[in-house]
């Protein structure tokens, strides 16, 4: 095995890898028999999971790993977690490597949540002597001082996830492969995580992420590729490739209807936009026509003063519950009726068609349309709400 | 230097690992039942008591041979432990399966760690057959140092097969049901119900084929010298210095043969299963 160089901690060397994929019931007997007389390879599908992929991660290094689903990144990590053997190439480390495909690996529900510390914490490598001493720290840090000598299965699914991640940052390796698991959970528990990444950034470890956060892998990665495809698109600053990932997601399909104010993969595109507004209500009438079958789509609707600061918009969880269903060539119709509480100036409103995870944005229309706030109205506030104020 | 370290640290892992395992093996399996750990020593308490009265009492196998039932409790023990270490073994890769999926760890730990359950089991099992030899006033000898040795014979032996099946099972599900049939043959094939002897007086040939299989030998053996003036060794059947290797070499072979397949596959445990 050749050397690493002193500043390398992980060498991904020209990684393929295949799964064979069978088609129905391989694993039985009855099946090798029957096909011992066939030709081989007749109803085996390979996936070419990773096609070559290169790259070095320095010493110190936050690097992210950032894909698509089924682009390979999953794959890729537990490559160098060594929980996969490539088919192809290969990857070297220097230093121990712990890996978090998923937290509180070997939990089981039948047990307390102290034997599941010390089963977790024996599977990260530790001694049940070096897990008496930081005990006392995971329970804290958990918030369960109350539940310890409970059976796991009594626990709710965020006492679990607070009590793995308590046993999980106390793993102390030189280098770290964390999946996204980490980012789950409430708000409290999120920022908890944050605040470990921040930590073992400033300790300067080397740590291997894998995010579908744009924002957490701008703000933490050094470095990070992008892969499609089984293969490595982009490569660089985090910055830069956090960009190319999102753009992915935004790319015009039909690029010669690409205009300032409106981007999108085009697979639904908005018709017509129109806001009516009188003294006292504004109704906003939305018109969209799918180009192909679609089924995850919902729009948000924003508005902005003139000096674009955003005032108000429909709530995405009200969203959420709203989403269409549409046939290649049908055209939705979207009805918004709000009171006028606007100031008197103008408004713009932004329209926004996008797959409900987030992930497809099909048409983005910066101020499709606007409307007018009451004349009567103060100019002073930008929207008022209506206050109820008692005089005694 | 550094190998040495990496050697040290990559048992230290093992070791750590297997006890955790073992202790929550031992923990999940007596969970919520009033009576716990002793039913480690009441199922074969009870097995015996009923073996006793069919085969002892009732159909009268064995009568000739003095102490027969502490022969026979004896065997039936080995055989528990050899079907009870092949079994849990079969199961145990695949069984692991969530945890193999997600973090890098020695698999040879799962299949020990199945085999020393049921090791903990054969000791309380031998309390068990210790109270019946009591009872049963068997003269003590200084063979019985030796009885042990057979019992680790068929440790090896029992752990040899479970490497070879778990690493199947991973890939073919149906093993399952054929080894259930192959260890119903093997029970009757290994004589723990009755004596050899039995099968020696019908044709000395058919107990010297029998006593190929090398967990018949080791339970013959096992016998003979916790009975030495009753109970003939193996090679009282066999009678031929060369075959009587056989069994052992077929251990060899499984082992050898066993760990082998099982380094080559586990790497690739975690995406087959």
């Amino acid at each position: 095995m050749g050397k690493l160089p002193d500043n390398v901690a992980i060498r991904v060397e020209n990684v393929h890898k295949d799964f064979h994929l069978p088609h129905n019931n391989e694993d039985s007997i009855k099946h090798k028999i029957i096909t011992a007389f066939e030709k081989k390879d007749k109803d085996i599908d390979t996936l070419h999971a990773l096609r070559g992929i290169s790259f070095d991660i320095k010493k110190g290094e936050f690097f992210g790993i950032l894909g698509r689903n089924g682009s390979g990144k999953s794959t890729l990590l537990k490559i160098i977690s060594q929980i996969y053997q490539p088919t192809k190439g290969r990857v070297q480390h220097r230093g121990s490597l712990v890996a978090f495909i998923e937290l509180g690996v070997g939990f089981n529900p039948q047990l307390t949540g102290r034997e599941n510390v010390y089963l977790n914490a024996a599977l990260l490598g530790f001694s049940r002597k070096e897990i008496d001493e930081f005990y006392d720290e995971v329970v804290t840090f958990a918030e369960l001082e109350a539940h310890m000598e409970q059976k796991l299965k009594n626990y709710s699914s965020g006492m679990k996830v607070r009590l793995a991640f308590a046993v999980a940052i106390q793993a102390h390796a030189d280098i770290l492969v964390l999946d996204e698991v980490l980012a789950v959970g409430d708000a409290d528990f999120q920022r908890k995580c944050y605040n470990y990444f921040k930590e073992l950034k400033e300790e300067q470890k080397t740590i291997v992420f894998v995010s579908h956060s744009m924002g957490l892998v701008k703000e933490y990665c050094d470095q990070a590729i992008l892969i499609e495809d089984g293969k490595i698109t982009h490569q660089g600053s985090a910055e830069d490739v956090a960009d190319a990932y999102t753009s992915l997601f935004n790319k015009a399909k039909d690029s010669t209807k690409q205009e300032d104010n409106r981007w999108g993969s085009g697979e639904v595109r908005f018709t017509t936009v129109s806001a009516n507004a009188n003294e006292k209500q504004v109704t906003v009438s939305v018109k969209l026509k799918a180009n192909q079958d679609i089924g995850d789509v919902i729009v948000g609707l924003d508005i902005r003063d003139d000096k674009n600061t955003l005032i108000t918009g429909v709530v995405r969880e009200v969203q959420k519950q709203h989403v269409f269903t549409l046939q290649k060539g049908e055209i939705g119709t979207l009805e918004y009726t709000f009171d006028n509480l606007f100031a008197d100036k103008k408004y713009h409103i932004t329209l926004n068609a996008k797959s409900i995870d987030g992930n497809y944005i099909y048409d983005h229309w910066k101020n499709a349309t606007g409307f007018a706030g009451p004349k009567n109205s103060s100019e002073y506030f930008p929207a008022l709400f209506p206050v109820k104020v008692n005089e005694h | 230097m550094t190998t040495f370290s990496q050697v040290k640290q990559r048992y230290r892992y093992s070791a750590i690992l297997l006890r955790e395992l073992v202790r929550t093996d031992f923990k999940v399996r007596y969970q919520g039942s009033v009576l716990g750990y002793l039913w480690s020593l009441l199922r074969p308490l009870f097995m015996f008591v009923i073996l006793y009265f069919i085969f002892v009492y009732f159909l009268h196998i064995g009568k000739g041979i003095p102490h027969w039932p502490a022969a026979l409790l004896l065997g039936m023990v080995m055989w528990n432990f050899f079907t009870e270490i092949t079994n849990q073994g079969l199961k145990a890769v695949v069984g692991k399966g969530g945890v193999i999926r997600k973090i890098n760890f020695p698999k040879y730990i799962i299949i020990m760690s199945a085999s020393i359950s049921a090791l903990i089991n054969l000791a309380f099992n031998l309390v068990v057959v210790a109270i019946f030899i009591a009872i049963n006033h068997v003269t003590p000898t200084w063979w019985w140092l030796l009885v042990p040795v057979f019992m680790v014979e068929m440790y090896v032996f029992a752990i040899a097969c479970a490497f070879v099946l778990s690493t199947l099972y991973v890939k073919f599900r149906d093993i399952n049901f054929i080894w259930e049939i192959v260890l119903q043959g093997a029970f009757y094939a290994s004589a723990v119900l009755f004596p050899m002897a039995r099968v020696a007086t019908e044709s000395a040939l058919a107990a010297k084929i029998l006593l190929m299989n090398p967990a018949a030998q080791a339970i013959q053996d096992a016998r003979h010298f916790l009975l030495p003036a009753t109970m003939p060794s193996a090679n009282g059947y066999i009678h031929h210095q060369v075959l009587a290797v056989i069994p052992f070499a077929v251990i060899l072979v499984v082992l050898l043969f066993g760990a082998s397949y099982f380094r080559r596959r586990s790497p690739y445990f975690a995406e087959d299963i």
